[in-house]
Order: structure tokens, then C-alpha cells, then sequence
């Protein structure tokens, strides 16, 4: 029998791919965000009262939709562990529990990066002129999703865990994501600009986003045990 | 932005001011009003206590008369 | 705290916020560009710099209850959060009317510090939900703690993003290409600044005496319910009176 308690990384990945592996089987969130993006886009067609998007606008709508659909996906992220004891299962193993936090995220990043490869050509199809300024937004993309999904992991647990659940963790989230709300909508406004993509101040807002990644990753991997502590 | 005429812009200095003084005031209210409440808390608790240690010593309660209470210094 | 050092500590802080704003409106001249206006800058920018501060020492005081799991640090936490938050409410509210004076409206959007510390604020708010919405204690205070560990860290990114995205109206009067403040300006804000710091200490240290104190009072009337239970029958002890919502927040 193996007597060496399982590295944070083997952990890590075991719940990863649990996680991976119940939401192919159930389809409970992916498909969710997908058909809540679209409709919003279509909400938003008719809300701004326009058929055709770009510079701020564009990243606002595209944004804002990201951030909302992935709100649906962090409330449900840890309802499973709270009813079903996977927090309880975590502390009894010899885990570390930051692992049930690693895994989370990058179970929210997938679910991210899966939306946007089905809701990114649909934006495309519903409000741009030309896709050229996609490509150099997938990294910025890319680092908010990475955002979402540390931050969301992180606020996530303490929202499971009370009364106002769905409440309280969007309430939370939105204020704490200003910051990468404003480096995403900096560099998209100027990617999507009406005449072709500019890279003004692109790695300015690339850096204000990995910054905050790192910030918050080093706040749950400091903190989370003590989210799931009895 | 050319400065306002010293009338105007005295209004709404005396605003700022104003606003802060008052945030003060109301929030010195909550403190007083929560010092009256521990203070009769502790009026309570102290009569309560002379009832026990009246009952506990085997003689008949002092007939409920009020002991001044020193209240707690600010 | 003793009763001694919470006095010395409120005179003390009526002593220089007095001088602070006798200071400001007898000894530092009006300024070129905005005239008489720019007194509120003397109650506004202590008031915001020392708001920020608490949070961080909430932040602080959160970070010393996780490791040592004392409720003493959760209380100094909440407390300090609660009046950086009150702080907060002012900072807006005379930030507001300096804009309403200097530049004719009410809010500004494109004004870097202002809108930061509202996004600040906003979150900060959300931490009174947060505790509310945890019945047990413990983990209450673990959440909150949690919570005020990531805003705290929050604040200086958060200046930071709202920053790059920029524009020069918010006069920044330390950093200003024509030298800053004059001396007797400085003097001025420094008072008011230390007068303000103190006030903050004050009220906080005022907080948390009553909150211990009607901590120690449940746990008296705790104790006294239980010796009236455990008394011999027929001795006519008054039955328990309901605790009148003497329990800390």
C-alpha cells in the first residue's frame, strides 16, 4: 500500500478530472452559459437598439456577458462538496486542502475557455464587421477567465456556505473584479476599434491582469484551508 | 476651472464641514445610546445578583431597592 | 482599554482636529486656482487616506486572527473595517461636494481616485451581508477574516487599474509638477491628517470597549442564570430575565 499522502498536484488533478467528468455527464453549467451568452447578446441588440458593434461598446457587451455567464458557473461551482461532504472529504484526507481550491479554478477556467471558443464566434457573427481583432484578444481573454476562476473559486465556498447563497457571491465577486474588468475593457475597446485592432497600451493591461491573477492566486493558496476548516 | 466668489464657495466648504460634524454627532448618539443600554444591563445584573446572594444566605430578599450603581467610567 | 486612556485619547483627538482646522481657516492661505474651495481638501484627503489605512489594518488584524484563531483579532478586524466604512461614507460625501464646487457636477466618472475608492467602498460594503449570512460564529469570523484579507490586498490593485485607465482632473496636490504644497499648507494637513488618524483611533478603541464590555455582560448574566438554576427550590429567586440583546454583533 502506498504510504506517501498524494501530492497537491495529483490531488489537484483527480478532482479536476472528477469535475470535468460530472459536468460532461450531467451538462449542468457549460451549456447553461452557453444559451444565457446568446440570449444576452440578443438582449443586448435590442437593448442598445444596435446591429453592429465596436471599440468600447463591443468589449463592454462581450464582457459584461463573459463576467455574468461565469457567475453562473462560480455559484454552482461548490454545491456538490457542500452537499455531498466532499469539504468534509478533503479535510479527513491526508490532502492539502489549497488542492480542492487549484482544482476548482481550473475546472471555472475550462468551463471559461469552452464558453468563449462557442460564444466568441457567435459575437462575431452577431455584431462584428470583421474578426480581426479576436485573435489578439484571446490572451486577455484568456487572463480574465483566469480572474474569474481564482477569484471565483475563492469567494465561491464562503457563498456555498451561507444563508444568502446566491446572493452573496455575486455581490462580493463584482466589486472585487473592477480591476480586471477595467484592464479587459482597456485593451478589448482598442482591439475591437472600427478600423482594424490597435495595441495601444496591450501589454500595460496584460500585466494589470497577470498581476491580479497572481495576487489572488497567492490570497487562496494562503487562505483557502481556512474556508473549509469545520 | 475658475474659482467660484467666496460667498459660493463658502456654502459649500461650510457643507463639507457640516456633513462631518454631523457624521460625528450621530455616531457619538450611538455610542451614548449604547452606554444606556450596558448600563441598565448592568442594573439588572446587579440586582439580580443581591436577589441570589439574598435567597442564598437563607434570609428573606431585601425588598427590592434599587443599590446605586456606579456607572462605568467613560 | 482603560477608561484613562480612552479620555486622553478623545481629547487629544479634539485637540488637533481643533488646531487642524483652526489651521485651516486662519493660517493657510487660499489657494491660486481654486480659491477657498480647496479648504474641503483638508478634511476630504485625510479622511480617504486614513479610510484606506484602516481597511489595511483590518486586513491585518484578519490576518493575525487566522493564525492565532482568537476572537480578539476578528473583533479588532470587524471593528476597524466598520469605521473605515463610516469613514468612507464621509470621503464620498465631501468628495462629492468638492466636485460639485469645482467642477460643476455632482460625480465624476473620469477621475481616477475618486472611483477607486468607491469600488472600494462598494466592496467593503458587502462585508456586512457576508457576516450576517453566517450563523456560526466561528466560521463567521473565519469567512470575514478571509474576506478582509482579500480586500485588503485589493485596495493598492485596485488604485493601481483605476489609475491606468486615467485622466489629470482630480487635482494631485502632492505630486504636482509646480511643487506641491507651500509649507504653511502642509502644516495645515498635517494636523488634520494626525487629528483625523487619532479620531479613528479613538472611535475604534470606543467600539471595542463597549462591544467587550457587553460581551462580559452576557457572560456575567450567563453565569448568574446558571447559579439561579442550580439554587434549592422555594427560595422564590427570580426566574432568568430574557438577555436583552446584549450579544455582540
Amino acid at each position: 500500500m502506498n504510504r506517501r499522502p498524494p501530492s497537491t498536484l495529483a490531488v489537484v488533478a483527480t478532482v479536476l478530472a472528477k469535475d470535468l467528468r460530472v459536468e460532461l455527464r450531467t451538462l449542468q453549467s457549460v451549456p447553461a452559459m452557453l444559451l444565457f451568452a446568446t440570449t444576452i447578446f440578443v438582449i443586448f441588440r435590442f437593448g442598445l437598439d444596435r446591429t453592429r458593434l465596436d471599440g468600447a461598446l463591443a468589449a463592454g457587451v462581450l464582457l459584461v456577458t463573459i463576467l455574468f455567464a461565469a457567475l453562473l458557473a462560480i455559484n454552482r461551482i461548490f454545491v456538490a462538496e457542500r452537499e455531498q461532504g466532499g469539504f468534509e472529504a478533503i479535510r479527513l484526507a491526508p490532502a492539502d486542502g489549497t488542492a480542492l481550491f487549484f482544482a476548482k479554478a481550473a475546472a471555472l477556467l475550462v468551463y471559461l475557455v469552452v464558453l468563449e471558443a462557442f460564444a466568441l464566434p457567435v459575437f462575431w457573427l452577431f455584431f462584428l464587421d470583421s474578426g480581426s481583432g479576436l485573435v489578439p484578444l484571446l490572451p486577455v481573454l484568456l487572463l480574465l477567465d483566469a480572474a474569474l476562476a481564482v477569484t471565483g473559486a475563492l469567494i465561491s465556498p464562503m457563498a456555498t456556505n451561507s444563508r444568502a447563497r446566491d446572493l452573496i457571491g455575486p455581490l462580493i465577486l463584482l466589486p472585487l473584479l473592477v480591476p480586471a474588468m477595467i484592464a479587459a475593457a482597456g485593451a478589448g475597446q482598442h482591439l475591437l476599434a472600427a478600423g482594424g485592432p490597435s495595441y495601444e497600451q496591450y501589454g500595460t493591461w496584460l500585466a494589470v491582469l497577470g498581476l491580479y491573477d497572481l495576487i489572488f492566486l497567492l490570497i487562496g493558496w494562503a487562505a483557502f484551508d481556512f474556508l473549509i476548516e469545520d | 476651472m475658475p474659482a467660484l466668489p467666496l460667498d459660493e464657495a463658502g456654502k459649500y466648504v461650510a457643507a463639507a464641514y457640516v456633513v462631518f460634524v454631523v457624521l460625528l454627532v450621530v455616531y457619538i448618539g450611538i455610542m451614548a445610546a449604547k452606554l444606556g443600554r450596558i448600563s441598565r444591563e448592568i442594573e439588572e445584573i446587579a440586582d439580580l445578583a443581591e436577589e441570589q446572594q439574598a435567597a442564598g444566605s437563607g434570609q428573606q430578599a431585601a425588598g427590592g431597592e434599587q443599590q446605586a450603581v456606579e456607572e462605568p467610567a467613560p | 482599554m482603560k477608561a484613562s486612556t480612552l479620555r486622553t485619547l478623545a481629547l487629544l483627538t479634539a485637540l488637533l482636529i481643533g488646531a487642524g482646522f483652526a489651521l485651516v481657516f486662519f493660517y493657510a492661505p487660499n489657494e491660486a486656482d481654486q480659491g477657498f474651495i480647496q479648504k474641503i481638501f483638508y478634511l476630504h484627503v485625510p479622511l480617504a487616506i486614513v479610510a484606506l489605512g484602516g481597511f489595511v489594518v483590518g486586513g491585518i488584524h484578519a490576518i493575525r486572527h487566522l493564525r492565532s484563531g482568537d476572537p480578539v483579532h476578528d473583533a479588532r478586524s470587524y471593528v476597524s473595517i466598520h469605521a473605515s466604512v463610516i469613514f468612507g461614507v464621509a470621503v464620498l460625501v465631501t468628495g462629492a461636494i468638492w466636485a460639485k464646487a469645482s467642477w460643476g457636477k455632482w460625480w465624476v466618472w473620469d477621475e481616477p481616485t475618486l472611483v477607486s475608492f468607491l469600488i472600494v467602498f462598494l466592496l467593503y460594503c458587502t462585508y456586512y451581508p457576508l457576516r450576517y449570512a453566517i450563523e456560526d460564529r466561528e466560521r463567521q469570523a473565519r469567512y470575514a477574516s478571509v474576506f478582509a484579507i482579500t480586500a485588503g490586498a485589493f485596495v493598492p490593485l485596485n488604485f493601481m487599474a483605476v489609475r491606468a485607465a486615467e485622466s489629470l482632473v482630480h487635482p494631485r496636490t502632492f505630486g504636482t509638477v509646480d511643487g506641491g504644497l507651500p509649507g504653511d499648507m502642509w502644516l495645515a494637513f498635517l494636523v488634520c491628517f494626525a487629528g483625523i488618524a487619532l479620531l479613528w483611533v479613538t472611535l475604534v478603541s470606543f467600539e471595542l470597549t463597549a462591544k467587550r464590555t457587553s460581551g462580559q455582560l452576557s457572560r456575567l448574566r450567563r453565569a448568574l442564570d446558571e447559579s439561579a438554576d442550580r439554587a434549592p427550590a422555594g427560595t422564590g429567586v427570580a426566574g432568568r430575565i430574557a438577555p436583552g440583546g446584549a450579544g455582540t454583533r
